[in-house]
């Protein structure tokens, strides 16, 4: 054996070491971006946004129009190019288009070619992502949708939903691991949401990622395990439903009311006062015993306590809380 | 996947467009009457000929005119429906949103816009070359009179309307799809009076307007490839017998295509697809 030999073995075990440590790592996670920004002409459109969407996790993404939500879906997919930032899809970097091989998308504005039927399109899209796909599975696919009848007409006939569930099958067709859904229910009617809900947890069941962009909170809160709350273009908040949901309420009927008590509940949390109904915010580290101590000190200080109802703050009351809070705060910094 | 088999897949998506969009039926319609129309003419020309009006050269040179004007005819009809084809298909499909889910599988954008663009060159020069070649068999059948290069004339009008198409093609990556098609075909037109213009320079011999022909034909070879398509149809012997008098005539031209602006020719397709590529490629979706 010559020493080139020698050192080409050392290289390939080197190799094979170092194949083994990245085979035993957990895998990259399906989108992960950090410090996105774009500007459009003048507007700031997206500013500063870092999110991940791990392997089989459902994330949505929430907040009001014009938050750049549907930008940074499309900096994510390549569609728009930004002005700095990174992208990674399922472990590679988005500028490479092979990343997005297994990548399902269905657009907030979705068309599809109207000269041709459901099938071709599902056909075009299989080819285009040079993955194999039985044309079984691809009938499959549009049954899933509640297209099956209607596979052989062309598009043109087609309705709003109709297409908007085509679309989803294109999302769904090439054996995707993450999938991208824009606004998926805007043009279903109640049956066809529950079809997208569905269809969505049946993805989580399978290990598919998703990443859901949606005005229906309630949609959000059924399916999501995460959430990313965007707000002019920024992070506003993201966390897990528990985290950010996390936050509990009480609500309170009192009467003989002294500024004693006032200040025992405000101790405790934040206070909201209509008429003899209170409502507290509880703290988080709550270990169980802040409301049963709360009772017994107002008693204590001669309230009397009519009613004490728990309550869970609903995603969408935390949502508006979180966009109240920016404008707050931004309307604060301009005074 | 390979980036051939994208582009052979838009290609392909793009004849079929072209063909359920009924432009081929429109396109084939159009021929049919012209080609009829032409056939009519032609019929009488050889009844004035047998009745010994015209003498054979004067004979050959009507019929080099004939076809040369109905040929110019079937290039106008390639550079409307190409450019008006172009638009939709590019600017379009990124207007209304269907290229979304399309650019978002795993292809390269310039793999997309060179398979649009091959098959929109596949289409227009099928459509020529076939509607010139009735054509000249049309000719060929009512007057005997056969081109004396008519694969090379053929190859040229086919040019022609690649050249024109990747303009559109640039257009509507920048300008929305309607713009991109009216543009497109007035530079055509604009281009070609330049061309007339310049050949009546020539012909008085005022090199400044005769500069307007040659410039126009380099900023855009549509007409220079026209001119090089009319020299390779009409009868070579037209200017040894009739010389001056038909220089600067429209519908003829005097000298072939030289190798130079042939390179030009694709010199230029290369560089305006390459333009078009790279405002493609920078576009936000």
């Amino acid at each position: 054996m010559t020493a080139a030999d020698l050192s080409g073995v050392e290289h390939d075990a080197a190799q094979r070491a170092a194949a083994h440590l990245v085979a035993g790592l957990p895998p990259a996670p399906a989108v992960w971006c950090s410090g996105l920004r774009k500007r459009y002409g003048r507007q700031q459109a997206v500013e500063d946004v870092s999110l991940e969407v791990g392997r089989g996790e459902i994330v949505g993404l929430l907040g009001p129009n014009g938050a750049g939500k549907t930008s940074v879906i499309k900096m994510l997919l390549g569609l728009v190019h930004p002005d700095e930032g990174e992208v990674m899809l399922l472990g590679q970097p988005a500028a490479d288009p092979a990343a997005r091989a297994r990548v399902g998308y269905l657009p907030e504005l979705f068309r599809y070619q109207p000269w041709l039927s459901a099938a071709e399109v599902l056909a075009l899209h299989v080819r285009l992502s040079g993955i194999g796909v039985t044309a079984k599975e691809q009938r499959d696919c549009l049954t899933l949708v509640g297209l099956a009848e209607r596979a052989g007409d062309r598009l043109v006939g087609f309705s709003k939903g109709m297409q908007q569930r085509l679309g989803l099958a294109v999302a769904l067709v090439a054996g995707p691991e993450l999938v991208v859904l824009d606004e998926p229910t805007s043009a279903l009617d109640p049956l066809g949401r529950a079809d997208v809900r569905d269809i969505v947890l049946a993805l989580k069941a399978r290990g598919v990622a998703v990443l859901l962009n949606s005005h229906l909170i309630g949609e959000v809160e059924r399916v999501c395990d995460r959430v990313v709350i965007l707000d002019r273009g920024r992070v506003a908040a993201s966390g897990t439903l528990a985290e950010l949901l996390g936050q509990r309420e009480l609500h309170l009927q009192l009467s003989d009311f002294s500024p004693e008590a006032e200040a025992r509940l405000a101790a405790t949390g934040k206070v909201e006062r209509a008429g003899d109904w209170f409502t507290l915010a509880l703290p988080a580290d709550d270990d169980g015993t802040a409301v049963p101590d709360l009772v017994r000190d107002l008693a204590a200080l001669g309230a009397r306590v009519h009613a004490v109802e728990p309550a869970r703050i609903s995603l969408e009351e935390r949502l508006l809380g979180i966009l109240r809070e920016g404008a707050a705060a931004r309307s604060g910094e301009a005074r | 996947m390979t980036t051939a088999r994208t582009v052979l897949t838009i290609a392909a998506l793009t004849l079929r467009e072209a063909s359920r969009r009924r432009v081929l039926l429109a396109l084939a319609v159009l021929t049919a009457v012209l080609l009829a129309l032409s056939g009519w003419g032609f019929s009488r020309l050889a009844v004035e000929s047998g009745a010994n009006t015209l003498t054979s050269g004067e004979a050959r040179l009507t019929a080099s005119i004939l076809l040369n004007l109905v040929m110019f005819g079937f290039s106008l009809i390639a550079a409307l429906g190409t450019a008006f084809l172009a638009g939709p298909t590019l600017s379009g499909e990124t207007e209304s949103g269907i290229a979304l889910a399309v650019l978002a599988r795993p292809i390269r954008r310039s793999a997309f816009l060179l398979g649009k663009w091959l098959g929109l060159v596949a289409f227009g020069s099928g459509f020529v070359v076939l509607a010139g070649l009735a054509q000249c068999l049309v000719v060929w059948a009512t007057v005997g009179y056969w081109p004396p290069e008519p694969a090379t004339a053929l190859a040229l009008l086919a040019a022609q309307t690649t050249v024109l198409l990747t303009l559109a093609v640039l257009l509507s990556t920048a300008i929305s799809p309607m713009a991109s098609g009216v543009v497109a075909v007035g530079l055509f037109g604009t281009t070609w009076v330049a061309g007339v213009v310049g050949g009546l320079g020539q012909s008085l011999g005022n090199d400044a307007v005769a500069r307007v022909g040659t410039v126009s034909q380099i900023l855009l070879p549509t007409d220079g490839l026209w001119r090089g398509a009319m020299h390779a149809f009409q009868d070579p012997a037209l200017f040894t017998s009739f010389g001056a008098d038909m220089a600067g005539f429209p519908f003829l031209s005097e000298a072939p295509l030289t190798a130079a602006y042939l390179a030009w020719a694709v010199l230029w397709v290369a560089m305006v697809w390459g333009l078009a590529a790279a405002s493609f490629l920078r576009k936000d979706l």
